[in-house]
């Protein structure tokens, strides 16, 4: 026990349940008295076996996890497709405000008219930043957000006495995008992919046909390239009678440049927890406000934010009046008050010029790695690419060291891994994304660090590679068993077990 | 081996009588790397050529397996459940997924046959 309470960061941390000793606790409290209970036979006369401990122990346990731990607040973040970007800390302040951290969803709507605010001139924000006449505000991520999307589009073609079943997904989405078709009850059918890393429009229109609902498309696509053929595309679609769902995850190329109401999208999410500045990666609140055309916005969810006379702000709960189309509520109360605040703060930060100048920086950020990577490295695609650039493993071939193994190795110089075996077009994908927050310093320094492994990997010491990393808190995972048998919980001791 | 042939999926299959055995390729498990799962069809289900019928899944990537004829699945590998790796060690043999009852026996004829389907892999 005190060699665990030393605060080494680099020992093995117990879990709370083996810190925990019988007796212990953190605070005292008498047991009640006088107090009966109606569960009868039913009542627990054991203890649920939760360990015994005393707060400056948890604390300590916590607070030594954090150390253990890799953030964007404490080295690069590469990690592509996720958009690891720094969060100003005044936007952490804004949405620590009182009346923003502990308003409550109950409180009579007179009380929250701030609050209301707050998410309506984001909602304005989005609507002018994306070209697009409406906005859910509610999804709770950017999965959530498809979600949404794909049930206005089903309740639009209901609207209209139609059943299409069919949606068209490129190899080149994200993963979640067939995934949430599925959930919706739709087929989800592959689109080929063109040489170049972009969808292959001729194979596109061949596949739709009048029982195609949807195409989901995600632009730049997570190859890192902006879908230049977008357009014809989206008029392919709508001739079909098809809608077209943007996904939204790469917005942060984009913002500022290009409304995606002028490419024919009819619904996107907007990853706020990305692109908005919000901290993720740690499963934290996300939000992924949805945005929708003229002919999905009738249908958006409940509840929709109106003005009323006297500038007074209300919620129309109900499916009536102008809501009347609405397909209902996607999720209890109203979406995640400190990531509507952190954007909003954002947006006023940066203004309208500094957003567009996120979206120059992050793609000259991820060309900057690009091409100084290129040579050694070896690019997926030709060409200049968007705000994440993609390799492929050919630049291992004979050398025995993978793409795990690199991206362990990455690891032992400070920087957590790109996304690795990802899109699954690419044979033992890198994909790796700056963002626009990090210097020409920390891009250096990687570069430096990604050279030198890739001499490496040539030379003697490429047997190395499959034990890195070598300094970190935690070794190289067994993956594999991980997947095979994992363990998932924790059981006591059979010695103990009495 | 005329018996043997595969598909651009990476299936291969084996025929004996009107019941065709289904696996995936040496090819296909190199790329995918450990497989950790496999979830395989129930038997009796009838199943058209092209449908979705397994799904494997490796440290890397989850991927479907194909119905490479059409018919109905009357036995699969009962090792995979628990020892997915059989995959990896042997996937032409003891690693096969399922047995389908084929509805047209001429299918097979028109599956990639060997120096097709090495063509497809580039290790022709």
């Amino acid at each position: 026990m005190s060699d665990t309470q030393s605060g080494a960061p680099d020992r093995a941390e117990p879990l709370l349940f083996e810190l925990g000793s019988p007796g212990r606790s953190g605070i005292d409290l008498p047991a009640p008295a006088g107090c009966a209970t109606r569960l009868g036979s039913a009542e627990r006369s054991t203890g649920i076996g939760l360990p015994d401990l005393d707060e400056a122990t948890v604390v300590r346990h916590y607070t030594r996890l954090s150390r253990l731990n890799h953030g964007i607040d404490t080295a690069f973040y590469p990690l592509g497709s996720c958009t690891m970007k720094h969060n100003p800390r005044l936007h952490e302040k804004l949405a620590r405000l009182p009346g923003f951290a502990d308003v409550h969803p109950l409180q009579p709507i007179s009380t929250v008219q701030g609050a209301l605010t707050v998410i309506d001139e984001l909602a304005r924000w989005l609507r002018t930043l994306t070209g697009l006449p409406a906005v859910a505000m509610w999804p709770a991520a950017g999965a959530h957000g498809e979600l949404c999307g794909l049930m206005a589009i089903r309740a639009a073609h209901e609207a209209k006495g139609e059943a299409r079943h069919r949606i068209l997904v490129p190899d080149s989405a994200h993963g979640t995008n067939p995934a949430t078709a599925a959930f919706c009850g739709f087929e989800v059918e592959k689109v080929q992919e063109g040489t170049d890393g972009r969808v292959d429009t001729a194979s596109l229109e061949a596949a739709l046909g009048p029982d195609v609902a949807a195409i989901m498309l995600t632009n730049p696509n997570t190859c890192g390239v902006f879908e230049s053929d977008i357009q014809a595309m989206a008029e392919a679609t709508h001739a079909a009678g098809a809608y077209f769902y943007c996904d939204g995850a790469n917005f942060n190329a984009l913002v500022g440049k290009v409304k995606p109401g002028d490419l024919g999208v009819d619904a996107m999410h907007i990853n706020l927890h990305k692109t908005f500045s919000t901290p993720h990666g740690g499963g934290g609140p996300g939000a992924g406000p949805t945005v929708l055309s003229a002919a999905l916005a009738p249908f958006a969810p409940l509840p929709w934010v109106l003005p009323e006379d006297g500038g007074q702000l209300r919620l129309l709960e109900q499916a009536t009046g102008p809501a009347g189309a609405s397909f209902g509520r996607l999720r209890a109360f109203h979406g995640q008050m400190g990531t509507f605040v952190r954007a909003l703060a954002y947006c006023l930060s940066y203004g309208r010029e500094g957003i567009r100048q996120v979206a120059e920086d992050a793609v000259l950020n991820a060309n900057y790695l690009r091409s100084a990577l290129a040579d050694t490295l070896s690019p997926a695609y030709p060409g200049p690419c968007m705000h994440e650039c993609l390799f492929d493993d050919s630049f291992l071939d004979g050398t025995g060291v993978t793409t795990l193994d690199f991206a362990k190795a990455l690891i032992e110089h400070g920087f957590h891994p790109p996304t690795v075996y990802f899109p699954l077009v690419v044979s033992g994908a890198l994909l790796v994304e700056p963002t626009e927050t990090e210097s020409r310093t920390t891009l250096d320094s990687f570069i430096e660090a990604a050279l030198d492994l890739a001499a490496r990997a040539h030379g003697s010491e490429a047997g190395n590679f499959a034990d890195a990393p070598g300094n970190a808190p935690r070794r190289r995972a067994d993956e594999t068993r991980a997947a095979r048998s994992p363990v998932l919980r924790w059981k006591p001791p059979a010695a103990e077990r009495g | 081996m005329p018996n043997l042939r595969y598909t651009k999926d990476h299936e291969w299959v084996t025929v004996d009588g009107d019941v065709a055995t289904v696996g995936i390729t040496e090819y296909a498990q190199d790329q995918l790397g450990d497989i950790v799962f496999v979830e395989l069809p129930e038997v009796g289900r009838t199943v058209a050529a092209g449908e979705e019928v397994a799904v494997v899944e490796s440290v890397k990537a989850a991927s479907e397996v194909y119905a490479p004829v059409a018919g109905q699945v009357t036995e699969t590998n009962p090792v995979l459940s628990d020892a997915p790796e059989t995959v990896n060690a042997d996937a032409a043999g003891d690693g096969w997924f399922l047995r389908i009852r084929m509805a047209d026996p001429g299918e097979f004829d028109q599956l990639l046959d060997e120096a097709a389907y090495a063509a497809l892999t580039g290790e022709a």
